[in-house]
């Protein structure tokens, strides 16, 4: 099986760490990914501000670079929904603009291959205690995507529970919003503001060290305003935590 | 649509009150919380849930596409009762009509069931300036109109208020509009519903003329339904002498068996109860029962435009229980006045700006309020899409193209102020699609490091203010792969 790693552009350029992470835990399971170099962008923050005639262009890239593989893996449960969930509605639209088949076809072959990182440990490999030790005490956000997008489920939940050494709390008010939502950040800073000032008090709430979720953006907004904050919470992706062994722990 | 939301500053501008106001934010804390979670276990009880809300979503969806059919069996239904059907394209006909209407009465006074339809084309307004006092009887709709407030939910218009700040408004208000609060008036809710209670009885029966909206119109055989909590909905439309109904042509639905789907699902979702305590069903009229006149307003108002557009249209299923509302963080974070409509929160970020255009401050803003977490759809009892539609909202917002205005097919141009925005989406894209440019932007990022600013200039300021940037790695992924081959060449 030919397994690729989709990083994203958000892990590749601010989060090199979650990238290695995933290689060294695929690899301990004996999945030896591919990283193919022309990847850049999946599209989603051009889509959902409303600029799909951007999109098309970075979906049909994205598509292009990686159909040729059994498998797309990705530590991103927004990315992941992103391919799953809106190319197929790209090649609609572009089929009900008369624009023929084309973008459709060059989308499809994508869409069934892509797994979010939990999905492919406990759907495709099999797994879900991983051989990880990370002595912590976290407490797991799942994100909107991964939640409802994807139905990921109780999947990234029992991957932790399998770790040693970690000790899993509940985090109040989970399936709320952390408030990221891409450019909705900036677009509403003072709404995005209070709802990860929230966030951040339940995970404070928890007595947990780590805040702990399988999306380095959402966890890029928290960590941020945990950072400004003084919070001794720190945001940690699913994937380094699960990578963690005795040998080579993660922080 | 209401003329007094015209001029509102866009969405995150009107955010800011609410966010600041603590109390405020208390008061919509508390009570979507509670909402939430009572609507969560009586949803829980029903075993065929997903069932229900395919239902409902289809037999609206099947509607929406012979709505011409139903509307012109509804007329027929109603004539044939015994009420008289008017048709109203915007809110200015609306009123109009319904003014004229209450002026051959002779009446100078209303009653009034809650209602949307008719907050929405701002009635009580146009009736106060014919001279004609219009008295909301609904508990909640009653604390706005004397606190000289705006509603700011659905289905709890007053639910920015808490008991200590209704109190108040009882005990200065009241007697403006009638009988005075009891003396000593105190904020225990049975003191409340009480004084509320002796405030509108006069009301009810002194009144010759009640104004309602409907929550759903029978086509097959001309019935109206209110579904209501407290019973002041059922003594206006039973007794009145004229009974006038301004309802949105989306609300008509085939036949009485389709009713059964949405008696289900409405109470449900929206206050949690597994029946809602009155439902009133009135066809025409009946010689010795009730209202001797009934008048039937169909408003459009944008609707038609509306259905116009193929993914938008699915906004028009909505049955107005709110549970959108209340599982909304952005909504409750921001409040429903900010939304600068009757409707607030997911459903009034895409509603509004379809029924009203998007050529105002505000409209153009709507499309953005909101994280697209998708909770909205997800509690949705008629599975409106509102991540996807609030998307092509945007869409059109930033790139314009196609809708019907008025009945006229248009093209509309991109929205002005997003020119910045527009060419920095550009450029990403470029950078995305040449992947050595982005590799050497990545590159230059890495190297000046050091140099990350605690704030940022132009709109990443709105990032700085109150969140830290990450901290920018010496090397991106990329460079280590090429530069180890995904760890395997890696020397330490």
């Amino acid at each position: 099986m030919r397994v690729a790693l989709f990083l994203t552009c958000v892990n590749d350029t601010l989060y090199p760490d979650t990238g290695r992470a995933v290689v060294r835990l695929l690899g301990r399971l004996g999945v030896d990914v591919d990283f193919p170099l022309a990847q850049t962008c999946c599209g989603q923050a051009h889509y959902n501000t409303g600029y799909r005639h951007e999109t098309e262009p970075l979906a049909r890239h994205h598509a292009e670079v990686f159909g040729e593989y059994d498998a797309i893996v990705t530590p991103s449960g927004s990315c992941a929904a992103m391919v799953r969930e809106l190319y197929p509605r790209l090649g609609e639209r572009a089929r009900a603009e008369g624009r023929g088949e084309e973008l459709a076809g060059v989308l499809a072959p994508v869409v069934p291959k892509t797994y979010e990182l939990t999905e492919f440990l406990v759907d495709v490999l099999g797994v879900t205690d991983v051989g990880a030790v990370y002595p912590h005490k976290v407490t797991y956000h799942p994100t909107c995507h991964g939640l409802r997008s994807l139905g990921l489920g109780d999947r990234p939940r029992r991957l932790l529970e399998a770790v040693r050494g970690l000790e899993l709390v509940e985090l109040p008010g989970a399936d709320e919003c952390c408030g990221f939502g891409g450019t909705f950040a900036v677009k509403n800073a003072g709404v995005s503001a209070a709802m990860g000032a929230d966030k951040m008090r339940n995970a404070e709430s928890t007595g947990a060290e780590v805040l702990c979720a399988a999306d380095n953006s959402c966890l890029m907004h928290l960590g941020g305003t945990m950072s400004r904050a003084g919070s001794v919470v720190r945001p940690v992706h699913i994937a380094e935590i699960l990578a963690s062994t005795e040998e080579e722990p993660a922080r | 649509m209401n003329e007094t939301f015209v001029g509102m500053p866009a969405f995150p501008e009107a955010a800011r009150e609410a966010l600041d106001d603590t109390t405020l934010r208390g008061n919509l804390r508390h009570a979507t919380h509670t909402i939430r979670a009572k609507r969560a276990a009586t949803v829980a009880e029903v075993s065929d849930w997903a069932e229900l809300r395919e239902a409902g979503s289809r037999i609206k969806e099947h509607t929406l596409r012979h709505l011409d059919r139903y509307l012109e069996q509804l007329e027929e239904s109603v004539t044939a009762a015994g009420g008289t059907v008017h048709w109203a394209a915007d809110a200015a006909e609306a009123n109009r009509i319904v003014t004229e209407l209450v002026r051959e009465t002779g009446e100078s006074e209303v009653v009034k069931v809650k209602s949307m339809a008719t907050q929405e084309i701002g009635l009580n307004e146009a009736l106060e300036a014919a001279g004609i006092r219009a008295y909301e009887t609904d508990l909640a709709e009653l604390i706005v109109q004397l606190g000289e407030d705006r509603p700011s939910h659905i289905l709890v218009p007053a639910i920015h208020r808490n008991r200590a700040e209704i109190r108040d408004i009882f005990r200065t208000a009241m007697a403006g509009w009638g009988r005075p609060a009891p003396e000593g008036l105190s904020d225990r809710p049975a003191e409340l519903a009480e004084a509320a209670r002796l405030h509108l009885r006069e009301k009810f029966l002194r009144a010759k003329v009640g104004v309602s909206g409907a929550n759903f119109m029978v086509a097959e055989t001309g019935t109206m339904v209110v579904v209501e909590s407290e019973g002041n909905g059922r003594m206006c439309l039973t007794l009145p002498e004229t009974l006038i109904s301004v309802v949105g042509i989306e609300k008509v639905v085939p036949t009485w068996r389709d009713l059964e789907v949405f008696l289900q699902t409405l109470p449900r979702s929206s206050t949690a109860e597994r029946m809602n305590p009155y439902t009133s069903m009135w066809t025409g009229t009946t010689d010795g029962d009730g209202p001797r006149a009934f008048h039937l307003v169909l408003l459009d108002n944008g609707r038609t435009d509306t259905l116009a557009d193929e993914v938008g249209r699915q906004a028009l299923r909505c049955i107005r229980c709110s549970a959108c509302l209340n599982v909304c963080p952005v909504y409750e974070r921001a409040g429903g006045h900010a939304y600068g409509s009757v409707y607030p929160g997911p459903i009034g970020a895409i509603l509004s700006p379809q029924l009203r255009g998007t050529a105002s401050e505000i409209d153009v803003s709507l499309p953005y309020a909101s994280s697209l977490c998708g909770a909205c759809y997800e509690v949705c009892p008629v599975a409106i899409d509102i991540p996807e539609v609030l998307v092509r909202l945007r869409e059109r917002v930033v790139e314009g193209g196609p809708a019907v205005r008025e009945g006229n097919r248009v093209v509309l141009r991109p929205a002005r102020g997003h020119a910045a925005e527009r060419a920095a989406m550009r450029a990403a894209r470029w950078t995305f699609t040449h992947p050595g440019a982005l590799r050497t932007g990545q590159r230059l990022a890495s190297r000046a490091r050091r140099l990350r600013p605690r704030t940022l200039p132009g709109p990443g300021a709105a990032w700085t203010a109150t969140r830290d940037l990450p901290e920018v790695p010496a090397e991106p992924f990329r460079d280590w792969w090429e530069r180890t081959r995904g760890g395997k060449e890696e020397t330490t």
